[in-house]
């Protein structure tokens, strides 16, 4: 299985939201509906602060339990990698996978009913390019590539900083990393 | 001092501020469900026990109505597809990693062995149904060969109605990522809750007082066995992880506590245990019915309710800045 | 939907065309390529080549499209008409509405002169009025970018290097080691090759130091974030300077060689310690000589930013002398990672005749006050246009929403209308200031026409094509053909010699060895640089300065009776009860320009008003309820929501700029939030050169009655 990983350095990150345009567009999502997020935490009390900044999306598990709670395999990892996609074809709009995610990163693809996520861009990722997201950002915080691959940049910045992944107490091997 | 905030906002439909996926029709599918399941154990558990005689409204009459309720269950569920025209593609797989794959499987086969569970005592049950059914030889040979085999299909009938009284728990329980579901108690709840409510169902129903008093004295076990359950329920979460700790505050002073505790656990368990210990003691029968009522209520009181807490409860709890209202305008 | 072979959604799977464009969501003009799926709009992106979006849109360019999807748009010519003492718009041809225009510009230039005519103007089609005025016989054109923005800055500048730094600015963040920020909030004001070089330095581990009273983006990013009490900046700059001078620290060769006056700084900044700054500025004394240090340790590789919205407090060209002084101490100016030297394409004019010979200015309307205003001051034509001895007797308000962009005129624009015989509003939205029009134009998208070429001053010379992708929707039209239909009228057609505006285009690309066919193709062209980008170590350099030095000490502004060297003086303090009022940038809007773009809407609809969980304990505030705000003269807020964050001061309160439209035809904007323009009424104008001081007001709070 080929790792596809997404690193997002929230020291660099400003947390413009253009990630979330950019996905928008690119696309073509309905109106006030959103794949992706902007999250901000700030900790301390003034003057003693300090404030993150993490766009989120789908984390692309490697064990992913809304691919695992999918009645019909309509949740499905593309071509053996860890992206996970849902066809819209074998969908019945059960709502199993929106609850069996901890990331409530799931939405429901209105008004067709069938349940619609982040793909990271698999039609940019077959073409060799990077998610739209990763491409636009202004900060250059956002990173996407193999993480099987040792020299790769993902791996890389993997190895040499410090991060974290989001609620990896679930279990689900979440595949976007934050550098903190 | 933490403060986490969308910086965008975010208001996906039916998944902000928090999930509300599922109405009423979910839990409605899993009560229907439930109570199929409880009738066809009782039933069957009456026939191995040779007690059909004594309880001939749930052996006889009552089976009738599993596939009646099961099949209102399953256009409840139906109903609750977003994406219902698709809804072939159930079977089209099967997802062993998927309790709601297991889940439709078990169902395409547990129609038919409701129906010999049916067949078996149809003659007694619906002697007017059955002499109709009996014009067709396919029909005769099928009551004749049920009737025979009757035991044999009280016995397959028993695992499959407890595969389904868990099934119905298991469901919810299976997904992880709410918290408030995250426990071994719910199936086993919800089991006890299925069985229940069919012997519920039979004393409200049954005109024979033995077998009104039997399922009394049945009922009052089960109730007994669940409120255990529900306390159960409380210290297991009460032991777990910090998410499992903010889904119980929804019903120790949250937003749920009022659902759970007065709706679900007084109307459906404190009341029913107490009227049904009265009658018990022979006090009195004169409302015999109303144990069986709010046992039936609080039947789906638990499911809807349990249903709305575990959506509630979540590993993410983002706040949007912005008002989400406002993008109806986009509408 | 394309490309559901596997039921899963492929976009740009239909035949995809693209054209190259210069966004203009904002001014910032980042050369992007627009996509077309089978002949659908898609998606606008950043070009590669271009140095201002380094191939990246920022959130506003890429939700570009909105602007023409806006279904809000203005469609038609409106004429203002009197309907039995109802004022209302009435839809009418381009002929009807350009001749009417043309009759009264005619009328005026005969009753009164054409130099009566002001336009406001902001944007890159303003150029094709200006160029209508200055033929018409007015060079009264003002912009809201100096005397509300970045004014006070340019101004401090070319009074102390002789030149202003100029926009896209020329800060070499990539490349700085250390970069100090007051009061600017980069990242939350996305100019996308700036936050792009900012994010570079952060990236290299760059020092960065934040001076804010607010707990900003930049602040949560920087080593030193250092508080400081609203008001106080001088003190605290002027105590840098005593620390760098008193160790030792400056660039002992580059003042020497470069600057003139440091003796008198010297003496200036004796007694102002950091020690003395303490009280004033609560930034403990240790902190500033901390911070000094690290400017001095990687200077002069150490920006002073120079911030772009400057206009605070009245005294705000001192305060930008000051941080240029600074800059000169270290040594930065001109050097890499401080101020590098920007070049532009030398590219002609298309030739037309001479423009008539005038003598009245836009500085006329300044009545003899502000003589370091080189631009016009929009407040004080504002006020020029009103009663009987007005300078002004009509506008032209070019992508200008006045109300919402100079303070202190949403009260009075009636007034102002009342006075003049012809507003002229050209929009591409039916925005406030369109209301007081007697006629609206309805202006295309810049994903609809040609514009001027971009040839915007940078690290590298380079000239972006804008062209259309889309044909204009309803009936609005391209801002040149409007300038050129209007000289028609105006008989000055030997001004407007072309038929259409690609003749401009394809004649200047040739003077440089480009066409517009490559153009199209590219999108931008990158030419050599002919000039260093930074100083040559060892050699002197004139300066445009009286002295042709860098005037540390400035000549021209004691000659003028001003101080010569910055002085802190104390502002005004919140009345019991009332919080400053603090206003900034928020990364998904333009101003008050993209409040109705529906993806910009989508992702921050209103804005909020930030309280410390003080202030909201005391006003039992609580997040996501609505309130509304009055300043310190009674005026009051839209409602706005509520945001209790500890990332603002107990003594201040905080709100995105550009919200609270009223116009009705912004079906998405109106009524969304507050605005902080109209709260701004207590304006003191900096007597250097006129520029609106906004951070003097004050508000409290008030039930929202809803």
């Amino acid at each position: 299985m080929t790792r596809y990983a997404m690193v997002i350095d929230t020291l660099t990150c400003v947390g413009c939201g253009d990630c979330v345009t950019a996905c928008k567009t690119e696309n073509q999502m309905p109106d006030g509906l959103t794949r992706d997020w902007v999250v901000e935490t700030t900790t301390g009390e003034y003057p003693n602060l300090s404030t993150e900044f993490r766009s989120e999306r789908c984390n692309h598990c490697s064990h992913a339990t809304c691919v695992y709670v999918c009645p019909t395999g309509a949740s499905h990892f593309w071509r053996d990698t860890n992206i996970v996609l849902v066809d819209s074809g074998k969908c019945t709009g059960c709502k199993a996978c929106i609850a069996a995610c901890p990331y409530d990163a799931r939405l429901i693809m209105h008004p067709e009913g069938y349940v619609d996520k982040c793909t990271f861009c698999h039609h940019r990722v077959e073409n060799g390019l990077d998610p739209a997201c990763v491409s636009t950002c202004p900060t250059h915080c956002m990173h996407f590539g193999v993480l099987d691959d040792p020299a790769g940049k993902v791996s890389t910045l993997l190895r040499t900083r410090n991060y974290k992944t989001l609620l990896q107490e679930t279990g689900n091997e979440p595949n976007v990393y934050y550098l903190t | 001092m933490i403060e986490e905030v969308l910086v965008t906002l975010r208001a996906n439909p039916k998944i902000d501020p928090v999930l509300s996926t599922w109405s009423w029709e979910v839990p409605l599918y899993l009560f229907l469900g439930g109570l199929a399941a409880g009738i066809m154990f009782f039933a069957a558990i009456m026939v191995l026990a040779n007690r059909q005689r004594e309880a001939p409204f749930v052996t006889e009459k009552l089976v009738l109505w599993t596939v009646i309720l099961l099949s209102v269950g399953m256009a409840a569920l139906f109903l609750d597809l977003s994406h219902r025209w698709y809804v072939f593609r159930f079977y089209t797989a099967f997802r062993p990693s998927s309790p709601m794959s297991w889940g439709s499987w078990i169902l395409i086969i547990i129609y038919p062995i409701c129906l010999l569970q049916i067949l078996s005592t149809f003659r007694q049950g619906y002697p007017n149904l059955a002499r109709r059914l009996e014009r067709f030889d396919i029909g005769a040979l099928a009551l004749d060969l049920s009737e025979r085999f009757r035991r044999r299909i009280a016995w397959i009938s028993i695992p499959f109605a407890l595969a389904l009284g868990i099934y119905t728990g298991l469901l919810l329980n299976t997904l992880v990522a709410r918290p408030f579901w995250n426990t071994a108690i719910l199936p086993v709840l919800f089991l006890v809750s299925a069985l229940s409510t069919a012997a519920a169902l039979t004393i409200l129903g049954t005109s024979i007082k033995g077998e009104r008093n039997l399922f009394t004295q049945i009922d009052f076990s089960l109730i007994a066995v669940e409120i255990f359950l529900v306390l159960l329920l409380v210290i297991d979460l009460s032991t777990g992880s910090q998410v499992q700790l903010a889904a119980l505050d929804l019903i120790l002073g949250g937003r749920y506590t009022v659902g759970f505790w007065l709706l679900f656990f007084s109307i459906g368990l404190l009341i029913p245990i107490l009227l049904e210990g009265r009658e018990l003691l022979r006090k009195s029968t004169s409302a015999f019915y109303l144990a069986p009522l709010f046992v039936l209520i609080g039947g789906y009181l638990l499911r809807q309710v349990v249903m709305n807490i575990g959506l509630h409860s979540s590993w993410v709890d983002y706040a949007n800045q912005f008002d989400p209202q406002l993008l109806q305008l986009l509408q | 939907m394309t490309g559901c072979a596997a039921g899963v959604r492929r976009p740009g799977t239909g035949e995809l065309t693209v054209s190259p464009t210069i966004c203009d969501i904002c001014f910032w003009k980042c050369a992007g390529i627009v996509y077309k799926d089978g002949g659908e709009p898609w998606k606008v992106v950043g070009n590669p080549n271009d140095l201002h979006s380094r191939g990246r849109l920022c959130t506003r360019g890429t939700a570009g499209l909105g602007a023409y999807l806006d279904p809000d748009r203005l469609k038609t010519p409106l004429l203002r008409v009197d309907n039995n003492g109802n004022q209302r718009f009435k839809p009418v041809s381009w002929d009807e509405a350009l001749e009417f225009i043309a009759a009264r510009l005619r009328k005026l230039a005969s009753d009164h002169g054409p130099e009566k005519l002001a336009l406001f103007s902001h944007g890159s089609g303003g150029g094709h009025f200006k160029h209508l005025l200055q033929a018409y016989g007015s060079r009264s054109f003002v912009a809201p970018s100096f005397a509300q923005c970045r004014g006070p800055r340019e101004v401090a500048f070319k009074l102390t290097y002789g030149e202003g730094v100029g926009s896209p600015d020329r800060t070499d963040m990539e490349h700085s080691r250390c970069i100090v920020l007051i009061g600017s909030h980069i990242g939350e004001n996305l100019h996308n090759s700036q936050v792009q070089t900012f994010a570079a330095a952060l990236h290299k581990k760059a020092k960065l130091i934040t001076v804010d009273p607010r707990f900003s983006v930049p602040a949560g990013k920087s080593d030193y974030w250092l508080p400081i009490k609203p008001g106080t900046d001088i003190a605290l700059l002027l105590a840098w300077m005593h620390v760098l001078i008193q160790e030792d620290l400056y660039d002992r060769d580059y003042v020497t060689r470069y600057t003139h006056g440091f003796t008198e700084l010297k003496e200036h900044v004796r007694k102002f310690t950091p020690e003395w700054a303490y009280p004033i500025t609560a930034i403990p004394a240790a902190r500033i000589r901390e911070t000094a240090r690290v400017m001095a340790a990687n200077a002069p590789a150490t920006l002073i930013h120079p911030g772009r919205h400057v206009a605070w407090y009245g005294d705000d060209t001192q305060r930008l002398r000051a941080v240029a002084i600074l800059n000169a101490l270290l040594g930065s100016w001109g050097r890499p990672g401080g101020y590098y030297q920007q070049e532009k394409v030398a590219l002609p004019n298309y030739p037309i005749p001479e423009y008539p010979k005038i003598t009245a200015r836009v500085q006329d309307a300044n009545r003899g006050k502000y003589p370091e205003a080189y631009a016009g001051v929009s407040t004080a034509v504002f006020d020029a246009s009103i009663g009987p001895d007005a300078l002004y007797k009509a506008w032209i308000v070019y992508g200008t929403n006045l109300p919402l962009t100079v303070p202190g005129v949403a009260g009075r624009l009636q007034e102002a209308a009342d006075s003049l015989d012809l507003i002229v509003a050209i929009d591409i939205q039916p925005c406030e200031v369109t209301g007081y029009a007697d006629v609206i134009l309805p202006e295309c998208t810049y994903l609809e026409r040609y514009d001027t070429l971009r040839n915007a001053p940078e690290r590298r010379p380079s000239l972006a094509l804008r062209m259309p992708a889309f044909k204009p929707k309803y009936d609005s039209k391209p801002g040149w053909w409007i300038a050129k239909q209007l000289g028609k009228r105006l008989g000055l057609g030997d001004y407007f010699p072309w038929k259409d505006y690609t003749e401009v285009l394809e004649w200047q690309l040739k003077q440089v060895g480009s066409s517009l066919a490559e153009m199209k193709k590219t999108g931008v062209k990158v030419f050599p640089r002919t000039t260093p980008m930074y100083f040559t170590e060892g050699t002197d350099i004139e300066f445009n300065t009286p002295t042709g030095k860098i005037e540390i000490y400035s000549t021209q502004l004691a000659k003028l009776g001003f101080d010569p060297l910055p002085k802190y003086s104390a502002h005004q303090e919140p009345p019991p009860d009332y919080y400053r009022l603090n206003y900034g940038r928020a990364p998904a809007h333009t101003f008050g320009r993209t409040q109705n773009n529906k993806y910009l809407f989508e992702i921050m609809p209103e804005n909020v008003i930030w309280v410390h969980p003080t202030v909201a304990r005391k006003w039992d505030l609580e997040n996501g309820r609505y309130v509304r705000l009055k300043n310190q003269d009674g005026v009051e807020s839209n409602r706005i929501r509520i945001r209790v964050t500890e990332r603002i001061r107990p003594d201040s309160v905080f709100m995105a700029h550009g919200f609270g439209h009223t116009a009705e035809g912004l079906r998405l904007a109106s009524g969304r939030g507050a605005d902080d323009a109209a709260l701004i009424t207590n304006i003191p104008h900096d007597p250097i050169m006129g520029a609106s001081g906004m951070r003097a007001n004050f508000v409290t709070f008030l039930e929202d009655e809803v």
